[in-house]
């Protein structure tokens, strides 16, 4: 372990002749002093945070005094990252700023353009105040700059965290909601689906039918595609498998609400349909289904 | 291991226990067409719900022993085959053209007796 300390210290280079220990006593100094001097100004930087913001049309979604009061508690946290060292709290911070923004909009690039602009304000000022001392600015900027990007970085790397773990939640739950398959009468299985089928909710979309069809022991099933909007040739293959696959289990299946655009894509593609019994609508269906089943559905009195 | 044929009535009744090899699959095929003409059957149920797998050699004698069994004058229908069976049969083509499919043995009943009038 000392060996080790010994050639990191060998190969680190030691600027200006100074002996280790005063170095980093030093930097640390530096960085206190960037501190006081951050600590001191933050009335007036916080300000000029806030009018930039507003200026360069960031953060549209929130109000001017919500914006004022993120931007006092992200500049503490900012600061005292600065003088810490430590990113857990501004990590923590920044997740929890997430969780409450995105539910409103805030776009990744906003968070991240604020945060620049913070470093940008508080870069200005250092240069204003040392700009007479060139060697002590230099050395300042030394001791920000690793510090500063760091922040950005966390905090755009906790805001994509958080939207993305957002974007998980909803497509499982989007997933569990999208393929339900209801039984209307004895035998007779209504499979609507409705949005976009990509090639995993169609896979899981068969697979939900057939053990369906098993459970219920269906003997004809409807599935209704009004309420799809396009479908490309995998997934109209899938669907004519599903179809078979079905039939090899004694069910037969009516599709239903085919719009003229998915007909006129599957017919250019080239999908043999002619395995599939397709109605209109799914009125036509579900009375073509009770036919299959030997229903007959007669009105009992005459409406008046 | 052969497939043992049961009798009962107007129907002839096979039930595949555990995967077949090729020569078994065979064997069942003269044998139910043998017994279709010996016992005058109507109908013929091939029971495969015990298969996890099918490849396209027991599809095709599936497919052939239903249309033999036709030119003999019966009808056939398969029954059991399992969700995932019937899924990875579709992807690789196997779709078992042209013959009568039901849930199970309940189901090929009812069905052969619709078809046939067999009586059971």
């Amino acid at each position: 372990m000392a060996q080790i300390e010994q050639i990191v210290k060998d190969t680190l280079p030691s600027t200006n002749q100074i002996p280790e220990r005063s170095r980093i006593d030093v930097a640390s100094e530096l960085l206190r002093e960037l501190v006081a001097h951050l600590r001191q100004n933050r009335t007036q930087l916080r300000e000029e945070w806030v009018t930039r913001i507003s200026e360069t049309r960031l953060l549209t979604a929130m109000t001017k005094d919500e914006i004022f009061a993120e931007a006092t508690s992200v500049y503490d946290s900012y600061v005292e990252a600065l003088e810490t060292g430590t990113f857990e709290a501004l990590q923590a911070y920044a997740r929890n700023l997430s969780e409450r923004i995105i539910p409103r909009g805030v776009e990744t690039h906003e968070v991240v353009g604020i945060v620049l602009l913070l470093r940008d304000v508080l870069g200005r000022s250092l240069f204003a105040k040392y700009q007479t001392d060139f060697k002590k600015l230099n050395r300042i900027l030394d001791s920000y700059e690793p510090a500063a990007n760091r922040i950005a970085n966390t905090v755009a790397v906790g805001f994509v965290q958080e939207r993305e773990r957002v974007i998980r939640q909803q497509q499982e739950a989007i997933r569990e909601l999208s393929t339900p398959v209801l039984q209307v009468r004895e035998r007779l299985l209504i499979l609507p689906i409705i949005g976009v089928i990509d090639p995993q909710r169609a896979r899981q979309l068969t697979e939900q039918l057939l053990r369906g069809i098993r459970t219920n022991r269906a003997k004809v099933i409807v599935i209704d595609i009004t309420g799809v909007a396009a479908m490309d040739a995998t997934v109209a293959n899938h669907l004519v498998q599903t179809v078979e696959a079905s039939r090899l289990l004694g069910a037969n299946v009516i599709v239903t609400g085919l719009s003229p655009e998915i007909a006129q894509t599957l017919v250019t593609i080239g999908i043999d349909l002619s395995k599939m019994n397709t109605v209109g609508d799914l009125q036509g269906g579900i009375e073509q289904a009770e036919r299959l089943l030997g229903y007959k559905v007669a009105t009992l009195v005459e409406p008046s | 291991m052969e497939v043992p044929i049961l009798k009962q009535g107007d129907v002839l009744i096979a039930t595949f226990q555990a995967a077949l090899s090729d020569a078994d699959l065979h064997q069942l095929r003269s044998g139910l067409v043998q017994r279709v003409v010996r016992f005058r059957s109507r109908g013929v149920i091939v029971d495969v719900t015990a298969m996890d797998v099918m490849d396209s050699f027991a599809s095709r004698t599936l497919r052939e022993i239903a249309h033999m069994i036709r030119f003999c004058g019966a009808a056939t229908v398969i029954v059991g085959i399992q969700p995932e069976v019937a899924f990875a049969m579709v992807q690789l083509g196997l779709t078992l053209e042209g013959v009568a499919t039901a849930l199970d043995l309940e189901e090929g009943l009812a069905y052969l007796k619709q078809k046939v009038a067999i009586v059971h």
